[in-house]
């Protein structure tokens, strides 16, 4: 089918996305690239893109994003159809990739939370874990962040498509601190922050706006956890404290959830500071 | 013989989030109607239990990606209601501008990409461009404008960062709030041309009974604060929600379903905020829903296009107010002591009216939390609308009875992210 304001001379790559369990944020930041929509939507078909089109054509897709988490058996089993019909498969955000905020439930009892929320939990189809996409199926690329930003987004798509490698930085928010000139909100006014084990992406966001980082494009490649958590007890914070800021958006990320866990048994043993 | 007919849509297209729709129908008898919501529980409310109340804001909007503020601002002013804290002067402002971004980046999305190419016949606004790529652009662009104030405010479009329990981390000066001035004198102009786009699509006839619930305030058009008024005589202070409604769980849905007690469905959004507010909106606005036909009370649900992009023009003209009376205030953010108590907070979302309760122990942690999102209340009343446009369109084919059953329900442009704690389309015809 050739419709869209696009070229109908030659076969685009096509393009589908799928959500699981998630805010609808990263998939939101496709719609969000307001300078680029139409221009993406010309040079790739849209071919199963449920939140913005009734449109469904037929697998297989050359390129398939993929947000939220895998919580359900039927989620499971899902993903793995996914895969199966798609050539490059790319996650979006902390929940596709880590796991997301819903992940807090792998450290306590599902059962018991589904009775707080909701009446009847037998009505659930709901697993004791939520997981990363990766867990599940081979994935090509991970772009992290809670949520994405549209201008990565748009540069894996683009680097998919051209078949070349994505340009995505895997130092720390401090990088990018430094190179926007903020002054270091740890060293200049006592504010915990997470960025020195955090992956950049965000444009050092937190601390231009005076607040710690808080994590959400999750660890950066070889992140000292265990120093960073150090130096935030030096300036006061208590282990519950660390848990609390290990245990968010990327909670299940491995640097995160090992230290997380680190903490928690200080805790355990020397009672809470 | 029986003619029975089924229709379902296993997965609803152009609305945020997982859900479905089934119908039945037997010898033009209505068997079965159910709009379901799959998408899986998430838990927000069990895992908030024990996190410091600061983390509310930012845990709490990433229910949603396409409403953040919503979830921010409600619990906020739930945190505040806890601890007797009052935010107000520009701090109180910056709030309402930085709702002002939020509806008109939603409302935006709405009419633009997932609604208008319901009326135009098109599957997606993307296929809508390649006839109309004007009218497209000029929906993207005022979509960008509202991410716009978003973004300075709150640091980014989806789950913003600036927000937090007392004001704000960091406050913008006016120089860059003014920086924003020349696009929404451009998104004025445009809204207006989006009301009378809108109001020149085709209508199917509906006219229905409801209860319409929102905030009202004395003196504006409600976002933060107010009184829960209904168009049925409810008028109650925000703490008292739970005595006036109450949520069910349903086997269909992973959705709780809201109702009055002892009263049943009711309708929040657009349309029930206009139909409670409209001496609130300026006289632009009335003037403009007059000129376009509309009264001060709308009822066709369908209409809801219409209500969005007069609401769309009012963010747009209260944004430059508040800009144009902005004073920096002296702190970003007013000190206060958490207290052992109990909190109550709403505002209306671009979807409708959002509760929040928490109660806090004493060290500031959460103890408890009840989160109720527009798209669960209306639940029921998607569901009655669906019966009643059923009935009226019982002619059509089975493609077009089932679009315009879809369109019906995105007339409450329902965020099914949010409701789960949430949607599952299917026409049988046996």
């Amino acid at each position: 089918m050739c419709a869209g304001p696009r070229r109908c001379d030659v076969a685009l790559p096509t393009l589908a996305v799928h959500k699981f369990a998630s805010c609808d944020g990263c998939q939101l930041s496709l719609l969000d690239l307001e300078d680029e929509l139409l221009a993406v939507a010309g040079v790739v078909q849209i071919a199963n893109f449920m939140e913005a089109s009734r449109e469904v054509l037929p697998p297989p897709y050359d390129v398939t994003l993929v947000e939220g988490s895998i919580t359900s058996a039927h989620d499971a089993a899902r993903i793995k159809q996914i895969r199966k019909e798609t050539t490059v498969l790319i996650t979006i955000g902390a929940c596709a990739t880590a796991g997301g905020i819903q992940a807090l439930r792998n450290w306590k009892d599902v059962d018991d939370f589904s009775r707080y929320v909701y009446a009847h939990p037998e009505f659930l189809d709901t697993l004791q874990t939520s997981t990363p996409v990766a867990d599940h199926v081979p994935v090509d690329f991970e772009l992290r962040g809670c949520p994405i930003s549209k201008h990565q987004l748009l540069e894996v798509l683009v680097a998919f498509l051209q078949g070349r490698r994505p340009n995505i930085p895997t130092y720390s928010v401090c990088v990018e601190c430094k190179l926007k000139g903020n002054p270091c909100v740890m060293v200049s006014h006592g504010t915990p922050c997470l960025g020195p084990v955090t992956q950049a992406g965000c444009n050092a966001l937190c601390p231009t706006y005076d607040r710690g980082c808080y994590g959400c494009f999750g660890p950066m490649e070889s992140p000292n956890t265990a120093s960073l958590a150090d130096q935030w007890k030096v300036m006061g914070a208590s282990d519950k404290d660390l848990v609390d800021a290990f245990r968010s958006f990327n909670a299940w990320s491995e640097a995160f959830r090992v230290e997380s866990d680190r903490r928690e048994t200080s805790i355990e043993i020397g009672g809470v500071r | 013989m029986t003619n029975a007919r089924e229709i379902s849509v296993e997965y609803l297209a152009r609305v945020e989030g997982e859900g479905s729709m089934r119908v039945k129908v037997v010898d033009d008898q209505i068997e079965h109607v159910e709009f379901s919501i799959f998408e899986p529980p998430r838990f927000f409310e069990a895992f908030l239990r024990g996190r410091p109340h600061t983390d509310a804001p930012d845990i709490t909007a990433r229910i949603c990606g396409i409403c953040p503020i919503a979830y921010q601002m409600s619990s906020v002013h739930a945190m505040e209601n806890a601890f007797g804290v009052t935010v107000d002067g520009s701090l109180r402002e910056l709030r309402r501008l930085i709702y002002c971004g939020e509806w008109i980046e939603s409302h935006a999305l709405h009419i633009y990409l997932l609604h208008a190419p319901d009326f135009l016949g098109y599957e997606s606004g993307i296929h809508m461009a390649a006839d109309h790529r004007d009218v497209v652009e000029q929906g993207l662009r005022l979509k960008k404008v509202g991410n716009s104030i978003v973004g300075l405010v709150g640091g980014r479009e989806i789950h913003p960062i600036n927000v937090r329990v007392g004001g704000f981390y960091r406050v913008p000066t006016k120089r860059e709030l003014e920086a924003l001035i020349p696009e929404l004198e451009w998104a004025k102009d445009a809204a207006v041309a989006t009301v009378r786009f809108v109001s020149g699509f085709s209508f199917p006839d509906a006219d229905l009974d409801y209860e319409f619930v929102s905030l009202s305030h004395p003196d504006e058009y409600p976002f933060n604060e107010g009184r829960i008024v209904s168009s049925k005589g409810l008028d109650l202070s925000i703490p008292e929600y739970n005595d006036y409604f109450v949520e069910e769980h349903v086997e269909r849905s992973n959705a709780l379903h809201s109702r009055i007690r002892e009263r049943g469905a009711y309708h929040v959004g657009p349309l029930a905020r206009y139909n409670l507010n409209f001496e609130k909106l300026t006289q632009l606005d009335q003037e403009l829903a007059h000129e376009v036909g509309l009264g001060a009370v709308v009822t066709n649900p369908f209409k809801s296009i219409i209500v969005r992009a007069v609401e769309t023009l009012y963010a747009v003209e209260e944004a430059l107010r508040i800009i144009d009376e902005y004073v920096e205030p002296s702190e970003p953010h007013i000190a206060y002591t958490a207290t052992e108590g109990e909190g109550h907070g709403a505002s209306e979302a671009p979807r409708g009216l959002l509760y929040h309760r928490y109660r806090i122990h004493d060290d500031g942690r959460i103890a408890d939390a009840q989160i109720v999102p527009p798209t669960s209340q209306n639940q029921l009343t998607i569901e009655r609308d669906l019966r009643s446009v059923l009935e009226e369109h019982l002619d059509l084919p089975d493609d077009k009875l089932s679009w315009v059953l879809e369109q019906s329900i995105r007339n409450y442009d329902p965020c099914i992210s949010c409701a789960t704690h949430f949607l599952d389309l299917t026409v049988e015809r046996g």
